[in-house]
């Protein structure tokens, strides 16, 4: 049903958005006609074939416009990583809230504002780039999110200037975006020769059921490099959609790592593009689900030029009668030699209802280049548990221990110690009673 | 110590072992050599607990008790420990963590208090060095990795972290260069004691030259074909296993 979010743009263009720049507005009107145009998918189309987005759809989420100003900081300590110094943007319930964060003394060359703050200090950033990488043609969510821009983060960091703390940018949920809907827009622009580690975490502080729809472009200049990791962390009622979509220059690196164990239904989108000789991304991923969860990923890297790599870990953890989906596309251009690729999906199964359905796909234009994908399914290693319990470790411990192990294999690729380690604490919890 | 009466085993309906009889006492080392395929392998593993063997005959008697009825964990706890041949990657677990908890879940069956990291890690300063293993090898994931020979040397740590009481050393020497080969059996001699025993089974006797056997059987189609001293084994060295066998058939 797209009607209600029709009936809705009506009163938000007039009041609540009005105030935007008028790229943004003409932006959301064309966004918004798209949505109208491509309605929500059915599992009809290819790229939803294993996810039915019927309980979004169907599901009535009114625009969450009012300030949410209930969220107190203790809620969010949890999820913080400990007492760090990090720039921190929380937005609660869908509105940025100025109390909850901390964004003074930034080096020089370093700007992060609110969407809002971002119109007036950043007019010419927004103008080139807001609505240029997350293009919303094929894609419904995209769309709908355009169409509501409203709140959410801008980061731009001067042509070669380090960021030597990550940017933590908090959606937290409580029982004020009840049945509500919070799109969150945010904009990453490196410029050239940049380096910045970037956080998103999607957190629910309740079991509410709300609908999350965040979409998240990048611009990475020449030779910059950017470290993206994205916890979806929302309430297990919740309906989650994020997109990040990044546009990748020559010589520019990309790590994204997502990490997702929360909501009812998630669908993460992870997209670059390497524009530019010599550069390469790195896609790693963790989901864990259990009880009735339904926990999507769709990657997509497209290699347009020569001499580029790319690298993909995902895996995941399912128990419960949860039910996993990995769908990642490595797409290499005609011109894109020497492309180096590959391509990992590994998926633990706990229980006899848990499924996954997973689906490497390489699409290669190009004749002169070396990729690879593949795919496993499994339970746990009966040989690695004979092995531990022939230590004397109990069978319990060794179930627990080998569950955490396969998970701690790609958390280990996260570079930034304080986000590594609570994953790993969180994980180890989750897997491991004693 | 170990009493192996009649012995038979089967995995995926087939028998590898035909009735096996060996008895060993503390203080002892054995060495059970054979030709590929003969069941020395299957022994070892059998003894340590492997689920994929089914036991359709025979008992199995460790210090009084049962060994076929306990669990794998449960016999390591009463000291067996099986130093594998195909050592087992298990990415993710550090290997100090592993050391750790394999270490505490030993002294907790044995009523002994668990160690804190700090105190674990001094007795791993100790017990490296007798393998002559790097620190660093302490934080990789276990046998993630590891050259052959790293991983045969990280057995042999684990083996003199856990201190058993009865040590089952499956080809442990296949895959070694000299120098490995002597470490890994410096390893080993240093844990000899009078309340210990050893039971080495390989293919060549080259290893035998460094762990010196009380005993040695030569195990040939799933069944023991001869047992001996020491010198039995630099007999096999020079004339081979076709002798015996020939001799088994006739």
């Amino acid at each position: 049903m797209i009607e209600p979010y029709l009936d809705s743009f009506e009163a938000f263009s007039a009041n609540g958005g009005a105030s935007a720049p008028s790229s943004v507005r003409s932006l959301r009107l064309s966004a918004i006609t798209r949505f109208e145009t491509l309605g929500f998918p059915t599992t009809r189309n290819e790229d939803w074939h294993f996810t039915s987005v019927a309980p979004i759809a169907e599901g009535r989420f009114a625009p969450l416009v009012h300030a949410g100003g209930r969220v107190a900081p203790a809620q969010l300590v949890p999820f913080r990583f400990g007492d760090t110094d990090w720039t921190t943007l929380v937005f609660a319930n869908g509105r940025f809230d100025a109390a909850l964060s901390d964004a003074s003394s930034l080096p020089a060359g370093v700007r992060v504002f609110p969407l809002a703050r971002a119109y007036v200090e950043l007019p010419q950033l927004i103008e080139r780039h807001l609505g240029t990488i997350a293009t919303f043609d094929a894609h419904t969510f995209t769309a709908l999110n355009t169409a509501f821009i409203s709140d959410g983060a801008v980061v731009h960091i001067a042509s070669g200037v380090e960021l030597p703390r990550p940017i933590h940018l908090i959606f937290a949920s409580d029982d004020a975006a009840k049945d509500g809907v919070a799109q969150p827009r945010n904009l990453i622009v490196l410029d050239a020769n940049a380096k910045a580690t970037v956080i998103e975490s999607y957190v629910g502080l309740d079991d509410g059921r709300y609908f999350t729809n965040a979409v998240t472009e990048a611009s990475l200049g020449d030779g910059a490099t950017l470290t993206h990791l994205k916890l979806q962390r929302e309430s297990l009622r919740a309906y989650h959609v994020g997109t990040l979509d990044v546009r990748q220059g020559r010589d520019s690196h990309l790590f994204s790592f997502s990490f997702a164990s929360g909501a009812s239904l998630s669908r993460t989108n992870i997209y670059t593009e390497l524009r530019g000789t010599g550069g390469g991304a790195t896609l790693n991923g963790l989901y864990l689900g259990g009880d009735q969860q339904h926990i999507d990923h769709q990657t997509r890297i497209e290699h347009v030029e020569p001499n580029c790599y790319s690298r993909e870990l995902y895996k995941g953890i399912l128990d419960g009668a949860s039910h996993g989906v990995f769908n990642g596309k490595v797409y290499v251009h005609p011109e894109a030699q020497k492309t180096d690729g590959k391509q990992t999906n590994n998926t633990l199964l706990l229980s006899e209802k848990a499924q996954i359905d997973t689906k490497p796909q390489l699409e290669i234009f190009a004749d002169d280049v070396k990729c690879t994908h593949g795919a496993t399914v499994g339970r746990l290693d009966d040989t690695s548990l004979f092995y531990m319990k022939s230590r004397g470790i109990n069978a319990r411990s060794a179930r627990e221990l080998l569950t955490y192990a396969f998970a701690a294999d790609v958390l280990e690729t996260i570079e930034l110690a304080e986000v590594r380690e609570g994953l790993e604490a969180v994980t180890l919890r989750r897997y491991a009673s004693a | 110590m170990l009493e192996i009466l009649g012995l038979r085993a089967t995995v995926s309906d087939k028998e590898i072992l035909k009735g096996i009889d060996l008895a060993v006492k503390p203080g002892e080392v054995h060495a059970v050599m054979g030709p590929n395929g003969s069941g020395k392998s299957t022994l070892a593993q059998v003894l340590a607990g492997h689920p994929a063997y089914v036991i359709t005959a025979g008992t199995v008697t460790y210090e009084g008790q049962d060994l076929l009825a306990m669990d794998p964990e449960i016999r390591a706890q009463n000291g067996i420990f099986l130093a594998f041949q195909y050592p087992v990657e298990i990415p993710g677990v550090s290997n100090a963590y592993f050391l750790r908890a394999a270490y505490n879940e030993i002294r907790k069956a044995r009523g002994e208090e668990e160690v804190d990291p700090m105190s674990f890690a001094d007795l791993m300063d100790e017990k490296m060095k007798l393998v002559e293993m790097d620190e660093s090898m302490l934080t990789r994931s276990v046998n993630t990795g590891f050259s052959g020979g790293e991983k045969k040397r990280n057995e042999i740590l684990q083996m003199a972290v856990l201190e058993p009481k009865l040590a089952i050393l499956d080809e442990t020497d296949s895959g070694l260069d000299i120098d490995a080969l002597r470490i890994v059996a410096n390893g080993v001699n240093s844990l000899r004691s009078p309340e210990k025993a050893t039971i080495v089974v390989t293919h060549y006797q080259r290893l035998l030259d460094y762990i010196v056997p009380d005993y040695v059987h030569v195990l040939a189609g799933g069944r023991i074909v001869r047992s001996g001293g020491k010198e039995l084994a630099v007999e096999l060295e020079s004339r081979g296993y076709d002798w015996l066998l020939e001799e088994a058939v006739a």
